[in-house]
């Protein structure tokens, strides 16, 4: 795992567990609940939806009976480096209005809605795919009662502009918040959670701060069965996933033959 | 037929012929205009990019015709500043083919961007380390500096000429122009080469990635160079198909085969730093990235036959012509080179912008494929349309070709 002094006071971070993930996708669907993400009456054109949280679905290749499957489910990772030595995400250093920033008190890259000006540069840079533009007016059908279920804390995006995955950042501010109410100076393990982690029913995410040792998120990044996609690259994200079976950690990244090592 | 608007000594065709011989430029622009509305009016749903091809034929016609516009800039630095004087009988045309292809790139931009009338954010909330920032600002004063080149040519008019403020106005411009030249060269290297930058730095796409110098990625420097060699040749493709359209011979020979000479050489070298590039690249960064150089040239129709094209046909094949005196003299195969030179050009452009969006980097990830909309093309080629007109328009008006009435002494 990263170490980050250097990096600010907190890193907020992820671990999702590969080999409990069913693959359900109420992770994707909690997350665009609670981030007012726009739909489509059609939402079949599948390069042009948006879906912070996605869930990539894959095989180890083999025939029946020797197939097995495995889900990425796939945020924003909320990378550290541009892959370079920089410390700043690939999709930040390129943003030609600052309308993206990785923040250094919370390790959260983050997007200005208003600030974006819609060039996609930042989606071309981002390996992960893990940033959307929004090609329509945002829309929430009224008659259906979606306008009624809007997140307040969240503002919606207009057309024209990038939007991604924010690690629930409002849910950060919400707890600040309270803890500030409350006279304390610090916010509790529980108190910040993402929308994901929190609907995932079968508890495979796991979210926190990565530079806080009592945090689970700290200890289970540092599982020798935890990886990260496209570690290679060097953009350093703050999503970890963990998984016992080989295959699915070598589909995490590229290798050229005989360079992966299998745990088993 | 001769008329107080033409400049002296030159013949024209009559209003009529010029009407009608605008009229397809106009109908692309008609295209063009209605694309822009679509886009503009309904979104960017208009087209077929996605989240996958962020960057699409907009950008791909953007790099290409900036590319093909550098003749401009280095026409200027070799008639003002290197002091080829013989270069003065093509630099009009030069900045004119500059000036559309610049003003055009940044029209087309204007429209490729979500939020246009957020423009202005790029300046006002500039990130320094973005190469984007390093493009726009350079293209917004290299336009200016080509506006202010432009200036002394439309003053040439002969109707305007008697006004004696203007024509006193356009002198003096005239007598400083090297200041503008070598401030346009300073503007255009460094946008040249942030275009490549661009590209360069996204360091978490392998196949775009490159090592460098301080912040420069190599493809900084090779954008530079391949457009310097690209651009003349443009330059001279543009006049040639004026002779040949007007049926008249416009440039001596001289000034065509300087450029030529020089772009040969600029290309050569250019190979040569690419080739270099190339290797380094495919031994050091690929591998590094846990990836082979034919891992990328399994996608969907984007082979190995790519890299033939735009090193060996499109670059190796026009290089020799070109660098042999008697093989260049010969008109087609002057043009023969230069088409190649050009297409090779915007063969690498659409490589860095097109092939680097639709090689998936996860390995799990998919292929998808792009074909632009009507209202994409119409954009795109609305450039082509707008370039033809004013290009015809300068040609009809303005002393485009200052040797033209020697030439042609028949026209007297």
């Amino acid at each position: 795992m990263e170490k980050g002094p250097d990096h600010g006071k907190h890193r907020y971070g992820m671990v999702i567990d590969l080999d409990k993930c069913t693959g359900c996708g109420t992770c994707a669907v909690a997350c665009a609940a609670e981030n007012n993400v726009s739909v489509r009456q059609d939402e079949s054109d599948k390069e042009r939806s948006i879906s912070w949280m996605q869930i990539f679905k894959i095989t180890n290749g083999k025939p029946y009976p020797d197939t097995e499957v495995s889900y990425f489910p796939r945020p924003c990772m909320h990378c550290e480096e541009d892959g370079h030595g920089h410390h700043t995400s690939p999709c930040v250093t390129v943003c030609v209005a600052t309308a993206t920033k990785l923040d250094p008190n919370s390790g959260i890259v983050s997007q200005i809605y208003t600030r974006c000006i819609g060039c996609r540069y930042c989606q071309a840079a981002c390996p992960y795919k893990a940033r959307y533009f929004n090609w329509w007016d945002a829309y929430f059908p009224k008659g259906k009662g979606l306008d009624r279920y809007l997140t307040p804390e969240v503002s919606p995006r207009m057309r024209g502009v990038v939007e991604k995955c924010t690690f629930c950042h409002h849910r950060l501010m919400r707890a600040k918040t309270r803890a500030y109410a409350e006279d304390r100076r610090e916010i509790e393990e529980d108190e910040y959670i993402t929308a994901c982690t929190e609907a995932c029913p079968a508890q495979a995410i796991t979210f926190g701060d990565l530079n806080n040792p009592k945090h689970r998120v700290s200890r289970l990044a540092k599982s020798p069965n935890a990886f990260r996609l496209l570690e290679r690259l060097n953009t350093k994200p703050k999503v970890y996933y963990l998984s016992t079976k080989d295959w699915v950690r070598k589909l995490a990244d590229n290798y050229l033959p005989d360079e992966f090592k299998p745990l088993s | 037929m001769d008329s107080p608007t033409h400049s002296y000594g030159v013949k024209r065709c009559s209003p009529g012929v010029f009407f009608l011989w605008t009229l397809p430029w106009l109908g692309i622009l008609a295209w063009g205009g209605l694309s822009a509305v679509l886009c503009l009016w309904k979104g960017l749903n208009q087209t077929n990019m996605s989240n996958v091809f962020a960057f699409a034929l907009w950008i791909v016609f953007d790099l290409a015709v900036i590319a093909l516009g550098a003749g401009a800039f280095f026409t200027g630095f070799l008639t003002y500043i290197v002091g080829k004087k013989e270069l003065k009988d093509i630099i009009n045309a030069a900045v004119i083919i500059g000036f559309i292809c610049y003003s055009g790139a940044m029209a087309m931009l204007g429209i490729d961007i979500g939020q246009p009338l957020r423009g202005w954010f790029i300046f006002w909330h500039a990130n320094v380390h973005s190469m984007l920032v390093e493009v726009s600002f350079c293209i917004t004063c290299y336009l200016m500096v080509l506006t202010i080149e432009f200036i002394p040519i439309i003053l040439e008019n002969r109707t305007l000429q008697k006004v004696r403020e203007l024509r006193l106005f356009g002198h003096n411009l005239h007598e400083i122009m090297a200041v503008f030249a070598a401030t346009g060269t300073f503007l255009s290297f460094f946008h040249q080469g942030s275009l490549g930058g661009m590209f360069g730095v996204m360091y978490a796409r392998p196949f775009a990635a490159r090592g460098g110098f301080y912040i420069w990625p190599w493809t900084f420097f090779l954008f530079v160079l391949s457009a310097i060699a690209a651009g003349p040749l443009f330059t001279i493709l543009c006049t040639k198909l004026t002779e040949f359209i007007t049926r008249k011979k416009l440039v001596p020979d001289q000034a065509v085969q300087s450029l030529a000479k020089i772009s040969a050489w600029l290309l050569s070298l250019y190979l040569v730093f690419k080739f270099i590039d190339t290797l380094g690249w495919a031994n050091s960064l690929v591998p590094k990235a846990g990836l082979r150089f034919m891992d990328f040239y399994r996608e969907g129709p984007y082979g190995f036959w790519m890299v033939v094209a735009e090193l060996g046909i499109c670059g190796i094949l026009p290089a020799v012509i070109l660098m042999i005196p008697k093989v260049r003299q010969q008109q087609g195969w002057l043009i023969f080179a230069g088409l190649l030179t050009c297409a090779g050009i915007v063969l690498n452009r659409f490589v860095f912008i097109i092939v680097t969006l639709a090689i998936p980097v996860m390995p799990f990830d998919r292929f998808w494929s792009y074909l632009p909309t009507w209202q994409e093309w119409g954009v795109g080629l609305a450039v082509v349309g707008y370039g033809f007109l004013l290009f015809s328009a300068a040609y009809r008006y303005l002393p485009v070709f200052p040797k033209e009435p020697e030439l042609n002494p028949a026209a007297d």
